[in-house]
């Protein structure tokens, strides 16, 4: 197995551009787990620890850009006003320590249905950026991602970098798990208002081969939210609209959960974002 | 002693050599001196917290070979084809094994002898293993494992361990009279064990349907239990180092030092001294040690390479390298009078012990003897059945058969609470055992168990503040859910319940139950020093802290060093069933004792002590004391330095300790008087459930435990602590998911122990009535809590939610899904 472990942005695409089997590495979260299991054997790895671009972030055209390195705990620190739903899914994440060393990049280079990641960036409407060493193209979430593990992601490309739009209104995200803390989701879901241009967006975790928008619902959301007072949903438009994310979910039964109570649950995680953002928009706090 | 090279790296405990003991004055500066009932330091503390402590997995010699295994990817299955012929022709391999290599017997087991060292004509567990290889990196093993060719002829498995009991035509895991099982276990078919137990009028002709006409109120339940692993974060590990005298010598991270020679030596064809057994440091035991793993393989492979060989399983593969705990199907009938009396129970428990035997004959007994719990019921018929099955072999896990049966029966009390409309406190106090009652196996309780009172202590404790339901005052992290962040205050619901549970300690059904220590007592630059050893293994408990503890009070010395464990020395018996502080604590006390008595005879032929005779030793008696580093004569007279009295003397004495006998049970009746101690924890469990989503909180779970004396007090709360969290594991999320045959969750991703937010602050209350058979009162006291935390946590899950909630562990749908 090489070792490939260039120490700029150009030397990291230039070496994927050269060997475009190599696995990325950053946290090794994913990848080391995977290779200790010996369920990968890559040529080769391609480390991207020393490459000081990835590890940054900041504002950018009504964007908050956050490189693919960093991690998921400066995420929470630093870059959480300017990326609630994101932020708080970073929280969810496993421990401290993995905390520490995982990363958004991972997260979507691995593109496992559960990651926590997802639900926040198609809700937010995020974009990734995808470079290789023929250039730069960046991806809305919600055309990322193909099936589990895999995305548009070209065998040559890197991802780059995440741009989260700046928030307009409240964003939550919530996931559930029989531990209360350090376990892969059995279902997530996120919302993002905008408040101005009385629009929702979703996303749901866990609960199909890749995350899911849940069209419909945020659709109805977008008619039925009291944006003006933020009053809680009436009884039925809240169940209406847990439905609606419940049946936009393509769950399966698996060691983690039944596909019933991922739809069960989808539904009580999307009445209480609901109320939470109603919440928030009562309280000013946007 | 050790013919071959030794290993590099030092086993555990760090060899602590007189001239490498800690400095005499850190332990010194102890205010009360680190004997019993102080809480000193762990001499293998500070290594294992900055991650310096060697474990099995750290072992290196020069010149070693890495071992692995080919294991099975079929639960039942015939071997048709073995080709070992590709993989041996791979550079860097040094030996491919299959069973033809196996010199000695083919089999071996804990209690029968029906383990294949590796699998001949029938694999009958996924992971069984098959072949095993040498190559000179863990790389090339690998590769050698992916050329060995073998073709199966897949055989319907056998899962269910009801069908594998009841039903006459499932097919049979092993054909008959081919392993050697015991006739008084009753087996039969798939049964490798059925104990009965009948008592009162059910032991007279009289049948169930007579007694559920004569009782106030009868209660039904069929309870679950998942299988539910030990979770040891140390995998199974070890290295064979081939010895010039055509032994080896092999360092291993086990319970058990000389059940692992007894077992190993006869499949390597070699006598049982050719086989020197060191332990190695221990990542966790919980019963997951008792059991041979890569014992044998190891030793196969340094005899036939001539080459040290180390066996390391990684993760998924310490899944299928280990027991777990017995899954259990309850079916539990209980009839009461009016006032809450029991008038008679009948109970039907069935452990599935998987592919082969392990400890599942011991695991039925303790079921079945300990399946009423700690309550007097006059009228009992109990049935407990441990089967064969296809799926992976279970055998010891800490609360051993009782754990399931604790399930079961105070599940059974709750219900009977409420079908009396009654405190469930107030069920268990009306039919509380307590010194003087009479199991159902008509052992009379002859020691202190003051139940009514542990159970009126812990309903006395205080609860901790309701939850807090305004949203925006509530840290999310404290809610159901915690760091996912589904959690609101509004949709939570408070509960509580209560959980007894009644342990056997020590091994039971007349077992030669034993421990050996050797004490030696020198003078080691200028001050006196013990060196204790012992074969017994220390796996997290603290036992060496103990054995210090215990040489340091018996013979007043400050510097006590502690001799690897190894089997130089006779056997100390398992790390296992509590039983450890008793029997090689009584061993190294009545050896220090021996020591003692030799030092004051010394004294006295020295002419440092006066007076005549030389038995009256002791502090109480105003005999000879020893203490602080010297000889104190009685009567005021100043105290002789050790180091004078020894001078150039090195006085050394080895004493078995046995507890008191005990007794088989009968075949039938289920009678006699199978345990030498028993042990009682009851927990009190306070739970907030998100009832739409199904997650629990556990805000609070307190012990009210009868321990007979605290040796350790630190230690001992931390063994309550951890028992506890492990019974909370089973009760909420802890199950290796095995369908047909197949275990789906074999990772820390999927097979989830419980966090620190999920274990809540444990209040523990320590109650020390002493047993007067055990050395200073005392009791085991790692396994009760183990029981007790289950029921009690699911039973306040019950009381937030009111559904029934049968199997353990709780599914977050089994609450919330209608």
């Amino acid at each position: 197995m090489d070792f490939l472990s260039p120490d700029t942005w150009a030397g990291a695409l230039a070496a994927k551009a050269a060997r475009p089997e190599a696995v990325p590495v950053m946290g090794g979260t994913d990848v080391m787990v995977e290779l200790n299991l010996g369920r990968r054997r890559p040529h080769a790895l391609l480390d991207l620890t020393r490459v000081p671009e990835l590890a940054r972030w900041g504002a950018e055209d009504g964007y908050t850009r956050v490189g693919a390195g960093v991690s998921y705990t400066r995420l929470v620190e630093r870059v959480g006003s300017r990326a609630p739903a994101l932020a708080a899914a970073a929280r969810s994440v496993a421990s401290p320590q993995i905390r520490n060393r995982g990363s958004v990049g991972g997260n979507l280079g691995g593109a496992s249905p559960a990651g926590d990641c997802h639900p926040p960036l198609l809700a937010a409407g995020a974009l990734v950026e995808l470079a290789s060493a023929a250039g730069v193209r960046r991806v809305p979430a919600s055309e990322f991602y193909l099936g589990p593990g895999r995305t548009v992601r070209r065998e040559d490309e890197l991802v780059a970098a995440v741009l989260v739009p700046e928030p307009r209104g409240p964003q939550v995200f919530a996931k559930v798990g029989p531990r209360n803390a350090m376990v892969i989701a059995v279902v997530s879901f996120a919302l993002a208002l905008d408040v101005a241009a009385r629009r929702a967006g979703t996303g749901i975790g866990s609960a199909g081969p890749t995350p899911l928008r849940a069209r419909a619902a945020e659709e109805f959301l977008a008619r039925e939210f009291d944006w003006a007072g933020g009053a809680d949903p009436s009884p039925e438009a809240a169940r209406r609209f847990g439905d609606l994310v419940a049946g936009a979910a393509r769950p399966i039964d698996d060691v983690r959960g039944s596909a019933a109570y991922r739809r069960h649950a989808l539904a009580v995680l999307a009445r209480r974002a609901w109320a939470r953002c109603a919440a928030e928009v009562r309280g000013g706090g946007v | 002693m050790t013919p071959g090279p030794a290993p590099t790296a030092p086993a555990a405990p760090p060899p602590s050599a007189p001239g490498s003991a800690p400095p005499a004055g850190e332990r010194a500066a102890e205010p009360a001196g680190g004997g019993v009932g102080d809480s000193p330091p762990r001499p293998d503390g500070t290594l294992k917290v900055t991650g310096e402590f060697a474990y099995s997995s750290d072992l290196w010699a020069e010149n070693m070979l890495w071992g692995m295994t080919l294991r099975s990817p079929h639960p039942h299955a015939r071997i048709v084809r073995v080709d070992t012929a590709p993989a041996l022709r791979l550079p860097g391999v040094h030996a491919v094994l299959t069973h033809e290599d196996v010199p000695g017997e083919p089999r071996y087991g804990l209690e029968v002898r029906d383990q294949p060292v590796l699998a001949a004509e029938t694999v009958r567990y996924r992971g069984e293993p098959v072949a095993v290889v040498a190559a000179d990196h863990p790389e090339t093993a690998r590769r050698a494992l992916e050329r060995i060719v073998v073709d199966y002829e897949v055989l319907e498995p056998v899962c269910d361990a009801r069908r594998a009991a009841f039903d006459p035509d499932c097919p049979l895991v092993h054909p008959p009279g081919s392993v050697p099982l015991r006739p008084e276990h009753n087996p039969r078919g798939n049964v490798l064990r059925h104990q009965p137990i009948r008592t009162g009028d059910l032991a007279r002709g009289r049948t169930v349907a007579d007694l559920r006409e004569r009782a106030d109120v009868v209660v039904t339940g069929s309870y679950e239990v998942g299988m539910q692993d030990q979770a040891c974060l140390g995998p199974e590990s070890g290295l064979a180092v081939p010895a010039e005298d055509g032994g080896v010598d092999l360092y291993v991270a086990t319970q058990w030092l000389h059940a692992d020679q007894r077992q190993i030596a006869p499949c390597l064809g070699l006598p049982p001294e050719l086989v020197r057994v060191t332990l190695a440091g221990v990542g966790g035991a919980f019963g997951a040690r008792e059991d041979l793993s890569m014992q044998v393989h190891a030793c196969l492979l340094a005899l036939r390479t001539g080459r040290p060989v180390k066996i390391v399983y990684n993760r998924e593969e310490s899944f299928y390298g280990h027991v777990h705990r017995h899954p259990a199907h309850l079916r539990f009938e209980h009839g009461a009078a009016a006032d809450g009396r029991l008038l008679y129970a009948a109970l039907e428990i069935v452990l599935d012990g998987g592919a082969y035997a392990s400890t599942t004959p011991a695991v039925v007994g303790v079921a079945a003897s300990l399946g009423l719990g700690p309550y007097e019921i006059p009228h009992a018929a109990v049935d407990a059945y441990g089967v064969y099955t296809t799926n992976p072999p279970c055998g010891a896990m800490r609360g051993f058969g009782a754990v399931q049966a604790c399930f079961g029966y105070e599940s059974q009390m709750d219900r009977l609470a409420e079908a009396l409309d009654m405190d469930p406190v107030e069920v268990r106090l009306r039919n509380a055992v307590g010194r003087g009652s009479v199991l159902p196996t008509g052992q009379r309780i002859d020691a202190p168990l003051p139940m009514a009172e542990m159970l009126e202590r812990a309903r006395a404790l205080p609860m901790p503040p309701p939850p807090e339901a305004a949203p925006g005052r509530v840290d999310p992290l404290a809610l159901p859910g915690g760091a996912g962040g589904a959690g609101v205050g509004a949709s939570v619901v408070r509960g509580v319940g209560y959980g007894v549970g009644l342990k056997n300690l020590c091994f039971s059904e007349g077992f030669d139950d034993h421990s050996t220590a050797r004490v030696r007592l020198e003078v080691v630059g200028g001050v006196p020093v013990a060196l204790v050893h012992t074969a017994a293994a220390e796996v997290g408990q603290g036992l060496v802290t103990l054995q210090e503890q215990i040489a340091r009070t018996e013979l007043g010395v400050r510097r006590v060093a502690l001799h690897p464990a190894d089997t130089s020395v006779g056997s100390a018996g398992s790390s296992s069933a509590s039983r450890q502080s008793h029997m090689t604590g009584g061993a190294v006390k009545a050896a220090c004792e021996a020591v003692r008595a030799r030092v004051v005879a010394l004294a006295r032929a020295r002419g440092l002590l006066a007076g005549e005779g030389g038995g009256a030793v002791g502090g109480a008696d105003g005999g000879v004391r020893l203490a602080a580093d010297c000889l104190v004569p009685p009567g005021g007279a100043a105290p002789v330095p050790l180091a004078e009295v020894l001078g150039d003397a090195v006085v050394e004495e080895t004493r078995e300790f046995r507890h008191r006998p005990t007794s088989p049970l009968d075949p039938v009746t289920g009678q006699g008087s199978s345990h030498a101690q028993l042990g009682m924890c009851v927990h009190r469990a306070v739970v907030d459930v998100d009832v739409e989503l199904g997650l629990v909180r556990v805000v609070a779970l307190d012990a009210v435990q009868e321990v007979g004396r605290a040796l350790h007090p630190r230690q001992l709360v931390g063994q309550i602590h951890g028992g506890a969290t492990q019974g909370l594991g089973l009760a909420l999320m802890e199950e290796v998911q095995v369908a047909d045959g197949v275990i789906r969750n074999p990772s820390f991703t999927d097979y989830l122990i419980p966090t620190v937010l999920d274990v809540p602050p444990m209040r523990v209350e320590v109650l020390e009535h002493a047993d007067p058979q055990a050395p200073y009162g005392l009791r085991g006291a790692g396994e009760p809590p183990t029981l007790s935390a289950t029921p009690a946590v699911v039973a306040a899950v019950r009381a937030a939610t009111g559904r029934p909630l049968t199997r353990v562990p709780l599914r977050p749908e089994d609450i919330a899904l209608p």
